[in-house]
């Protein structure tokens, strides 16, 4: 049988295609547009030519902000990602707690970014917070404000404490989806949990764990709000990721020409990997 | 484009101007190509990536966009070199991967 072509269907996406063209491509090609270019505002621009994006990419402080910007990543990612899959496979299953334990994974989700950038903030202050006044009743010299060492443990802390339960919920309903019969013949086997998890568990969690690692990459690759409750970008620049820098010079500084170059440097990163995560997705699926 | 024109705030040059046909003509020229021979011709090439043209033409553009980037980065004005390369890339990734 001939498989019928139908193109009509396109017609039906046409309103997500405006839509997009409005809230996304369009404000895109105005940013490629301020980037070669320099003004002073009242809609007054000089052409600038690959000006700026040469000096971005050869400015040590845009280096340093994606150095840093790489760092939180890979933290955020090398915890979030063991810790979320070590507390999905503790969940219950069955019963009664599994709707607790899914309603208290599931609130720091639903917590907006700038609340939780302002909770942390307080709860971490050391005169006033809990965990900033406790940290130092213990001993420990703790003051996110000053110090950039303790500034990114609070950062990096804040971000496992919203995101991880993100993780959590995707392992969970791929662990969830994992039919009874495996583990049966495994038991028959008289297979170790270490092997039950080996062989079955991660392999079936491929695709969930890959999901799950793309979001977080994008997210905390992108992280802002949060960031700029809580530590603004200090103490100095200690925090200051490639969205707080690309805030200070587009919004601190008025520099529209070099923070669209920024930008859309910024815009080609997430997309490179975006792409390489998504064809690997897609690659393992295929086998 | 004056104040009072409609797309004055986007503050369009000719040159970006030109750069966004381009990349307009490639969707429509890809659209033809795709007309003619549908199915999008995938294979897997050397990059071990089961690609169509429309995967090809993305690599082409996202390579060559990080090829003008690097080469701004470390050796910076004239583009002629990467703008050479960026063709060799493309012509490439078309035929091989």
């Amino acid at each position: 049988m001939n498989k019928q072509i139908n193109q009509k269907a396109w017609l039906l996406v046409l309103p997500v295609v405006v839509l997009v063209a409005f809230n996304a491509v369009i404000p895109l090609m105005t940013v490629v547009n301020y980037s070669v270019q320099e003004t002073f505002g009242d809609n007054v621009f000089f052409w600038e030519g690959v000006g700026w994006f040469e000096q971005v990419l050869q400015s040590p402080r845009f280096h340093d902000a994606l150095l840093r910007q790489m760092l939180f990543t890979g933290l955020v990612l090398v915890i979030e990602v063991p810790l979320g899959l070590i507390i999905a496979l503790a969940m219950p299953r069955k019963g009664f707690w599994v709707s607790v334990c899914l309603v208290l994974m599931a609130l720091p989700l639903l917590i907006p970014w700038n609340v939780v950038g302002a909770m942390w903030n307080i709860f971490a202050l050391p005169e006033i917070g809990l965990l900033g006044k406790g940290l130092n009743n213990l001993g420990f010299d703790y003051n996110y404000t000053r110090q950039p060492v303790t500034a990114w443990f609070t950062t990096v802390l804040m971000d496992v404490w919203h995101w991880t339960s993100l993780v959590v919920l995707l392992c969970y309903a791929g662990l969830v989806s994992i039919p009874d019969d495996y583990y049966r013949a495994a038991k028959i086997d008289g297979a170790s949990a270490w092997a039950v998890f080996r062989y079955i568990q991660l392999p079936k969690l491929k695709r969930v764990l890959t999901i799950a690692i793309l979001l977080r990459f994008m997210d905390s690759f992108m992280i802002y709000t949060e960031v700029k409750v809580l530590t603004g970008g200090g103490p100095g620049n200690a925090t200051t990721f490639l969205s707080i820098d690309l805030d200070k010079m587009a919004l601190g500084q008025f520099d529209l020409g070099p923070a669209a170059a920024m930008s859309l440097i910024y815009f080609l990163i997430i997309l490179l990997f975006s792409w390489l995560f998504y064809t690997l997705m897609m690659r393992n699926e295929a086998q | 484009m004056e104040g009072t024109s409609l797309i004055a705030w986007m503050a369009w040059t000719w040159q970006t101007a030109i750069f966004f046909v381009f990349v307009a003509s490639c969707l429509i020229a890809m659209t033809i190509w795709e007309l003619r021979v549908p199915g999008g011709g995938p294979r897997r090439g050397i990059l071990g990536l089961d690609t169509t043209r429309g995967d090809r033409l993305f690599i082409t553009l996202l390579g060559s966009a990080y090829i003008f980037l690097a080469w701004l980065g470390i050796m910076g004005t004239p583009l002629w070199a990467p703008f050479g390369i960026s063709l060799v890339y493309g012509f490439a990734v078309f035929r091989w991967a």
